[in-house]
């Protein structure tokens, strides 16, 4: 008989499988869910885009493209990210399209982390970045950030967890699950930590278009002498509503990014074709598309924030990306019991804080990408959930 | 003139004074009167549900008139067009450009009667010179509204 746990790959045995699992399975066997649950848009992808996909289609563009996607493409994306964050990348060496910021992500920690090198990953943040980085044998070192700072990283968190052996810093903002965003003065005092070291910055920037109250993102590359020194990892899922097209890119300097590249190629070929050509029109023609959902999550959020807080769960504002992380530690409760507690007895779905790390304890992550109504109704009923704990 | 309220209430008009309010930012007694200054001020006109009526046993149909009509002298098309939207069955008139004068929405029980209401009361209208009838077979997009299926989130419950 083949012996499987010889077979498999160490790292990957190592993998726990993630704790919420068992969570999310029991809430897709309810079908009267009313769910604060996904990461991703409503709204369906701007109809431009679509068409553009579609025509592509219809004129026999279904090829491989280049490795690195398509030339035209790569322009658009520089030109975007000089217009959006006034970041200089020179299309044909700095540009990496990518399936996904995922695959980017991947792909970068790949090219650059192995054997016992350190990562360093502010938590609560979305999952991937640890099993990646084990996978590639490095050592994730991870910084709770504090509702206290409003989640972001200091200067400080960051200085004390610097050895020899540190390699990367990934900086996930706007971040998911806490909605926290790095401001220029709070990058600022991270790249003064940085500067004179050899460590680089993974900077996944996927919410960047997703910003609220007028604060626009700041991306660390554009801090002077950061450029050298960060990859940024941005996408169409999150900004253009796109996530079902899979399609990403990554930003940095041409020495970084021709060897992420030859990862790429071996590992992937080249981005979906249908994709990169509905991308083009994308970044070329809807600004006012993106300004309309960001005016729609705008409104949204404040119902939620307000919500919650109406409800005695304090909620910070959130201002960037699409969720809500509010305290349950009112409750007395875990995140886990919450929300488990919330689920079978209102049958409201909503993510503990604990799925992004250790440091999401006490909060739970509510997304508000859903119509007013459903959050509404969603409030509603974890305000009659509150009401019978209390008894 | 808030022109945000003006946007919420034109994609949802059923949202509360309050919810309005967290929206905006504005508090509820501002909300209140804004609403009311655009009332007055004739900005907004009237609230009404979008309704799929092929979804109800009522009989309804609609038509599109287009009318040929011969403008006076001073009041150019006003007058007529004015005469026209009095009456209970016209939904909506129109100016146009391009072949004809006056679009006019035409809403009956059945074709018959949308059918004689033109013939009966549009055509002997002294400056109509000529109109023609197109009924409305089906509706696929009302207000913004998409008609065709219901759509389901299919997102699933969770995801990170």
């Amino acid at each position: 008989m083949i012996d499987y746990d010889i077979l498999l790959n160490k790292s990957v045995k190592d993998i726990k499988p993630s704790g919420i699992r068992k969570f999310f399975d029991i809430a897709e066997t309810m079908d009267d869910v009313v769910s604060l649950g996904v990461g991703e848009p409503d709204f369906p992808t701007p109809w431009n885009i679509r068409h553009a996909g579609i025509r592509s289609l219809e004129q026999s563009k279904t090829r491989y493209t280049s490795n690195k996607g398509l030339d035209l493409l790569r322009v658009e994306i520089s030109n975007y990210m000089k217009r959006k964050y006034s970041l200089s990348y020179a299309p044909d060496s700095d540009v990496l399209v990518t399936v996904g910021g995922s695959e980017a992500i991947d792909m970068c920690i790949r090219a650059i982390i192995s054997d016992g090198d350190e990562v360093i990953i502010p938590q609560p943040s979305y999952v991937c970045y640890e099993p990646i980085t084990r996978l590639s044998g490095g050592v994730p070192v991870i910084i709770e950030t504090k509702a206290e700072n409003e989640f972001k990283v200091t200067a400080e968190e960051l200085t004390s967890k610097i050895t020899p052996r540190t390699k990367m810093l990934i900086l996930p903002y706007p971040c998911n699950p806490t909605g926290a965003i790095m401001e220029r003065e709070d990058l600022e005092k991270i790249a003064e930590v940085l500067k004179n070291t050899n460590i680089l910055v993974l900077s996944d920037e996927i919410y960047s278009e997703l910003t609220f109250g007028g604060k626009k993102h700041v991306s660390i590359a554009s801090i002077d002498g950061m450029a050298e020194r960060t990859v940024v990892v941005n996408g169409f899922s999150k900004s253009f509503s796109m996530t079902g097209w899979r399609l990403g890119f990554a930003c940095g300097p041409k020495e970084l990014i021709k060897h992420i590249t030859k990862i790429h190629q071996y590992a992937i070929m080249c981005a979906p074709t249908t994709s990169q050509f509905a991308a083009i029109e994308a970044l070329k023609n809807c600004d006012e598309a993106v300004n309309n959902m960001l005016e729609e999550y705008d409104a949204r959020r404040r119902i939620i924030v307000k919500g919650f807080n109406d409800l005695g769960l304090t909620c910070r504002e959130p201002k960037g990306a699409f969720y809500a992380f509010p305290s349950i530690q009112s409750t007395g409760m875990t995140s886990d019991e919450f929300c488990e507690k919330l689920l079978i007895s209102k049958r409201v779905a909503i993510v503990p804080g604990t799925a992004f790390g250790q440091g999401g304890e006490g909060f739970v992550r509510a997304s508000y990408c859903y119509s007013v109504a459903h959050i509404s109704e969603a409030l509603k009923r974890i305000g009659e959930f509150l009401k019978e704990i209390k008894g | 003139m808030n022109k945000k309220i003006l946007g919420l209430l034109n994609k949802n008009a059923r949202y509360t004074v309050d919810e309005l309010a967290t929206m905006t930012g504005l508090t509820a007694d501002t909300v209140c009167e804004e609403i009311k200054c655009l009332e007055q001020a004739g900005l907004i006109r009237g609230y009404k549900a979008v309704i799929d009526w092929e979804k109800l046993d009522t009989a309804y149909v609609s038509a599109l008139i287009e009318l040929k009509v011969t403008p006076k002298a001073a009041l150019g098309f006003e007058e007529v067009a004015e005469r026209i939207t009095k009456y209970n069955e016209v939904e909506s008139v129109y100016l146009m450009s391009g072949g004809y004068d006056l679009c006019v929405i035409v809403k009956g029980k059945t074709f018959q009667q949308v059918a004689m209401f033109v013939a009966k009361e549009l055509s002997t209208i002294d400056s109509v010179i000529s109109t023609a009838t197109h009924f409305v077979l089906r509706r696929y997009k009302e207000m913004d509204v998409e008609l065709l299926g219901t759509s389901t989130d299919d997102r699933g419950t969770l995801s990170l």
